[in-house]
């Protein structure tokens, strides 16, 4: 008699739960492909999500998730329980995210740098970060004396490659003799692979480190080197004081909170946001006044036009390596073209791996 | 790409700085293994030394004590594993996982608070010869002190394990630690020793990484390399030199690819990126074919629990 009883009051406060977890409050989940300590890509993430708990919703994060089967399990796993918008912050997820997404068409999904929104409850969100490559690319042609840049990329999409046309379209147009040199680690994450990558391109004449990788390893090499470097993601210059040029800056706080009062307050829909300069999703870390006031004030003005779009990243005539043309003359890229971009432009040296 | 005998000379030192985790971590594991222990917490106890030399280098700002604490944490830690094994008789494999999970979940914890912080410049000896002597200079100077030691690390171990009389207890441990006990050797003695040393050894590995190679504390960074190593030790058999030669072939194709890349040879990337583990592979199986000296140097009682029947 007592065991049924047990059992009764156990189902009772079951249900209860149930019922509990129906009602509970608006609660905001992100999936990490890094660690939150990893001061790049992560990092600038997490630092969105706090903005988030600022203005007063739950969030809930799980960082280190690896691109894969692993990724939509524990989308998934956010999903059930009871999370109602979901960021997924990196290329890799865009099909768990459209897969989960299917079988919770309560609940709002945001993924981040992808192009897939199969159905009504997916958004994809990413920043111009070229834009912010292209000031790069123009201080890079300006600073180096070896026309040599070492650029370290990391997997072959086309956020990627993007960036690696648009730094050398900047940097040609002011010195038509420098060299792209690319080096692929296929990873987003690996301070030792990262920092081998970096030396073995300065070791190869490179006077100026580029990354699209998320450690601040790379720039630490450059600053032992002697050579000039930028930063990723976050502003990274007290890692390389003096090494450090600029840093591009993602910036996903206002989206973030923008994105979670709409969807508590039930005005959410779906969209596909590209924000770039002009709006601060991509910002600049102070500019490095060792590279003369000059070139300060110059690249600061090139920021300003690209943020009003007085100047496109990608203005015609642009070609590709075999010398076919992209972008006729007077013209500039559309942005289905650089959201599929998957060719380089003339003057970068190698392939594409396949 | 310019071959001017300077290069090379970089290079090889480049080579050599890379492969000094793995020679480090491998070394201390092999001496484990030859008692007859499996340790797979290699990578747990070396990320744990990473941030313990990392945190103690942010406190006491002491690179001295940073070096130590992390030999000390990495045997700490060790204790663990030997406790679980060698007292409680748990499974080696399955408790070697639980340790690398564990120190990489414990040092994320612990680091939370040094994300963000820059290293310290480690000293390095001898800078001026490296800059004056060319060829020789990249290759033999301006190295850190523990570069030099874990060069020396295989030869040491090699030597212990042939020619001392400790050593050969250690083998006789390994092979039959029932033959070992009823010689009167004290087999938990022994193989408790071999453990908290190869924890040190690990736990020195990563404040490699934290404190010279890429000084800073990030959560991962040791990047799978201590499951390198433990691989490395079982393509090497056993054999401490090979150990080297294999870190080093190893950390040499590591950083040749990338120079390849550099140079924009057109070899699909994939494929070099995937020529580290084939070539270290290869050479290894190649230069360890001689099955007897293989018999001869594999702990025969590698991974298997032992009680003394009382």
């Amino acid at each position: 008699m007592y065991k049924y009883f047990l059992r009764y009051v156990i189902s009772v406060l079951f249900l209860l739960g149930i019922s509990g977890q129906a009602n509970a409050e608006f609660k905001v989940g992100f999936v990490y492909v890094g660690p939150t300590g990893d001061h790049g890509w992560t990092y600038q993430h997490d630092e969105g999500r706090k903005a988030v708990e600022a203005a007063g919703i739950k969030t809930t994060y799980v960082e280190s998730v690896p691109e894969g089967a692993d990724a939509e399990r524990v989308i998934r796993q956010l999903a059930q329980s009871g999370h109602d918008l979901i960021f997924t912050t990196s290329f890799g997820y865009m099909d768990p995210t459209n897969k989960v997404a299917k079988d919770f068409p309560n609940v709002k999904f945001e993924h981040a740098t992808g192009y897939k929104r199969e159905h009504s409850n997916v958004s994809t969100y990413s920043a111009r970060f070229y834009e912010g490559r292209t000031l790069l690319g123009h201080m890079a042609g300006k600073m180096t004396k070896t026309n040599v840049i070492g650029y370290i990329a990391s997997f072959p999409i086309p956020e990627v490659i993007r960036g690696i046309n648009a730094m050398t379209l900047a940097a040609q147009k002011v010195n038509p003799d420098i060299k792209t040199k690319i080096v692929w680690v296929f990873t987003w994450y690996d301070p030792g692979k990262e920092s081998e990558a970096a030396q073995a391109l300065i070791d190869q004449g490179a006077d100026i480190i580029m990354q699209h990788t998320d450690s601040t390893a790379p720039v630490q090499v450059a600053e032992k080197a002697g050579v000039w470097s930028f930063g990723q993601a976050s502003d990274m210059q007290r890692f390389a004081p003096k090494s450090i040029l600029t840093s591009i800056i993602d910036d996903w706080a206002p989206y973030y909170v923008e994105r979670s009062i709409a969807a508590r307050d039930g005005t959410w829909k779906q969209q596909d946001t590209w924000h770039g300069l002009k709006e601060g999703m991509v910002a600049m870390a102070p500019y490095n006044s060792a590279m003369g006031s000059d070139l300060v004030k110059e690249v600061e003005q090139l920021q300003k036009d690209l943020a009003s779009g007085k100047t496109h990243s990608f203005t015609g005539p642009i070609y590709d390596q075999k010398g076919n043309i992209l972008v006729a003359a007077g013209s500039v890229a559309d942005d289905g073209m650089l959201a599929g971009m998957n060719v380089y432009v003339k003057g970068v040296e190698g392939d594409i791996p396949q | 790409m310019s071959f001017d005998i300077n290069f090379i000379g970089i290079l090889i030192g480049a080579i050599m700085a890379s492969s000094v985790p793995l020679i480090l971590a491998a070394c201390g594991e092999l001496i484990t293994e030859r008692s007859g222990v499996l340790n797979l917490g290699v990578e747990g106890m070396m990320i744990i030394g990473a941030i313990s030399g990392f945190a103690l280098m942010v406190v006491t700002d002491n690179l001295f004590l940073a070096v130590m604490g992390s030999m000390l944490s990495g045997l700490i830690i060790s204790i663990i594993f030997a406790l679980l094994t060698q007292s409680l008789l748990t499974n080696h494999v399955a408790t070697g996982l639980a340790l690398t999970i564990f120190g990489i979940g414990m040092s994320a914890m612990i680091g939370k608070n040094f994300v963000g912080i820059p290293g310290k410049e480690f000293p390095l000896l001898f800078v001026s010869l490296k800059e004056s002597v060319p060829f020789f200079g990249p290759i033999f100077f301006g190295h850190s002190i523990i570069l030099y030691f874990a060069f020396l690390l295989p030869f040491l171990t090699n030597y212990f394990l042939k020619n001392t009389k400790v050593g050969l207890i250690v083998r006789a441990v390994g092979d039959s630690p029932t033959s070992a006990s009823n010689q009167g050797i004290n087999v938990l003695l022994v193989r408790y020793s071999c453990i908290l040393y190869g924890g040190a050894m690990c736990g020195l590995a990563g404040a490699y990484l934290s404190l010279i190679y890429t000084p800073q504390w990030i959560e991962n960074m040791t990047g799978g390399r201590g499951w390198i190593a433990l691989a490395l030790v079982v393509f090497a058999t056993w054999s401490p030199i090979k150990v080297l030669i294999g870190a080093l072939i190893f950390g040499g194709i590591t950083i040749l690819q990338l120079h390849m890349q550099a140079v924009g040879l057109r070899i699909p990337v994939q494929l070099l990126s995937a020529l580290p583990y084939i070539m270290t592979i290869i050479v290894l199986v190649v230069i360890s074919r001689d099955s007897r000296k293989i018999k001869l140097n594999t702990p025969t009682s590698l991974g298997q629990i032992f009680y003394k029947e009382k």
